[in-house]
């Protein structure tokens, strides 16, 4: 298999073991990152437009969840999930939802994307609201409906100030996933705690350290290339 | 309703005394972590602005590293790792008995490396932040580099990076969540083993979470209050 092969050329026999492992594991991690960190995205520009458009219930309402979620440890937001919401068995059952908290992998998906949303509401409020009320208005003198104005005036320029703080959400988001190993996943940590678990020897945490580096820096780069595109018609960049 | 309360009195059947413990611990090993990763992460940031290249290259290093790689794995590699080290010293010293690493000593390394890191982000841009012709004035009234620095830098320095440093102390207090793993008692270490013998996760983890969401709204407050503090012999322009 080609996972054994990194681990025989370097000559890391705990690696050439558990390479396969290791792989599937980094799979469900960037599984687990791109599935939650997207519907966060969503539901957070909408979560962020509401608490901006809304009435005051919705705003409360919002400013509630965001407090809850950014207040609270991830690994408590992911116990309640897991164990709290998967302990009314009963109740999920008769509305047929059991499937959905049965699995681990659905509760972390559940938990992250909650968690990760409640960010990138407050990203997006802040850059929503640090736009000058100008542009909008000049789009509407020129007669555009609301809707093509909040999309191609409000959202490309909310995205520039929006743009950092999110591949910095991105970042933390995968160094959260490692705690889908706790809820017995094997993710690339679950997958690395197993090897270590086997074999007692310590280098196969670096090297998942290695792996985990070098996506943050991969994230790193992208985000500087597309900061670099959005920004292109500012003369100071 | 009643079973409730009895579970969370303080009483022999209920978890209340436990709770407050485990809540004890996690506010003592945030506290604990502070002075260690703000003293590292100021020297880092020193050294990100050093004049020598290895010094340079060695904080980048630092901060690119543990920034980059997930607390969980910090953690515990250095619980497991610093526990292989010294037990190696302690046979190489020729003593028989094994030794154990307590996990708050691991907790309170690993959580200080990585706010570190992070801190001296913070500290860096602070340190940047304060305009050149302080450091010149300091030197042309004879002060060392390092007088400079303690006399007329560092005063200045807490007032722009208070606001970067909350951000960090947020942050820090909802990882030592994490010690619980490597078998430190705090709230959550409670809260899981109170589920375990109860069999209410949602009571535990629920009142877990609420003890994490008082302190860090007390944080928040507190914070409030020190950049009012820090920022009094300035106007705000309104």
């Amino acid at each position: 298999m080609w996972c054994e092969w990194p681990g025989a050329f370097i000559g890391l026999e705990v690696l050439e073991k558990y390479g396969c492992r290791m792989a599937s594991g980094f799979g469900l991690t960037m599984y687990l990152v791109a599935i939650s960190f997207g519907l966060g995205l969503f539901i957070g520009l909408g979560l962020a437009v509401a608490k901006l458009r809304g009435g005051r219930i919705s705003a409360a309402l919002i400013h509630g969840y965001t407090t809850f979620f950014r207040g609270t440890p991830l690994l408590v937001q992911l116990f309640l999930i897991y164990y709290g919401l998967g302990s009314i068995r009963l109740f999920w059952q008769d509305v047929g939802l059991w499937w959905f908290f049965r699995d681990p992998t659905y509760c972390c998906l559940l938990a992250f994307t909650l968690n990760t949303a409640a960010y990138q509401a407050e990203i997006f409020r802040g850059a929503l609201s640090s736009l000058p009320s100008g542009q909008a208005e000049a789009a509407r003198a020129l007669g555009m409906r609301p809707l093509p104005i909040f999309l191609k005036i409000e959202i490309p320029l909310a995205m520039i100030v929006a743009l950092r703080p999110l591949g910095n959400e991105l970042i933390v988001m995968i160094k959260a996933s490692a705690l889908a190993s706790l809820v017995t996943l094997f993710d690339l940590m679950g997958a690395t705690r197993f090897a270590f678990a086997r074999s007692f020897d310590l280098s196969i945490y670096l090297v998942a350290a290695l792996i985990y580096l070098c996506l943050v820096e991969i994230i790193r780069r992208l985000w500087d290339g597309m900061e670099h595109r959005l920004t292109r018609h500012l003369v100071l960049r | 309703m009643e079973k409730y309360l009895t579970l969370l009195s303080f009483g022999p059947e209920g978890w209340g005394l436990a709770l407050l413990q485990g809540a004890w611990i996690t506010i003592s090993i945030a506290l604990a972590t502070v002075p260690f990763g703000l003293t590292l992460g100021l020297l880092v940031a020193l050294g990100k602005r050093s004049r020598s290249y290895p010094i340079r290259l060695i904080s980048t290093l630092y901060t690119t590293i543990f920034r980059g790689v997930p607390e969980l794995l910090t953690l515990y590699v250095i619980y497991f790792g610093i526990q292989l080290l010294v037990q190696r010293l302690w046979k190489f010293l020729g003593f028989e008995s094994s030794i154990e690493m307590s996990p708050f000593f691991a907790g309170m390394v690993a959580l200080g490396v990585v706010l570190a890191a992070f801190s001296a982000e913070v500290w860096l841009g602070a340190l940047n932040a304060i305009q050149k012709g302080q450091r010149e004035a300091a030197s042309s009234l004879g002060l060392t580099r390092f007088q400079a620095f303690r006399l007329v830098v560092f005063p200045q320095l807490m007032r722009v990076a208070l606001p970067g440093l909350g951000n960090n102390w947020m942050v820090l207090l909802k990882e030592t969540s994490l010690v619980s793993v490597i078998t430190l008692q705090d709230t959550m270490f409670i809260a899981t083993r109170a589920n375990v013998v109860t069999k209410e996760p949602f009571l535990f983890f629920g009142v877990a979470a609420m003890i994490y969401l008082t302190f860090s709204m007390l944080s928040t407050w507190g914070f409030g209050k020190l950049e009012e503090r820090a920022n009094r012999g300035y106007v705000r322009a309104r």
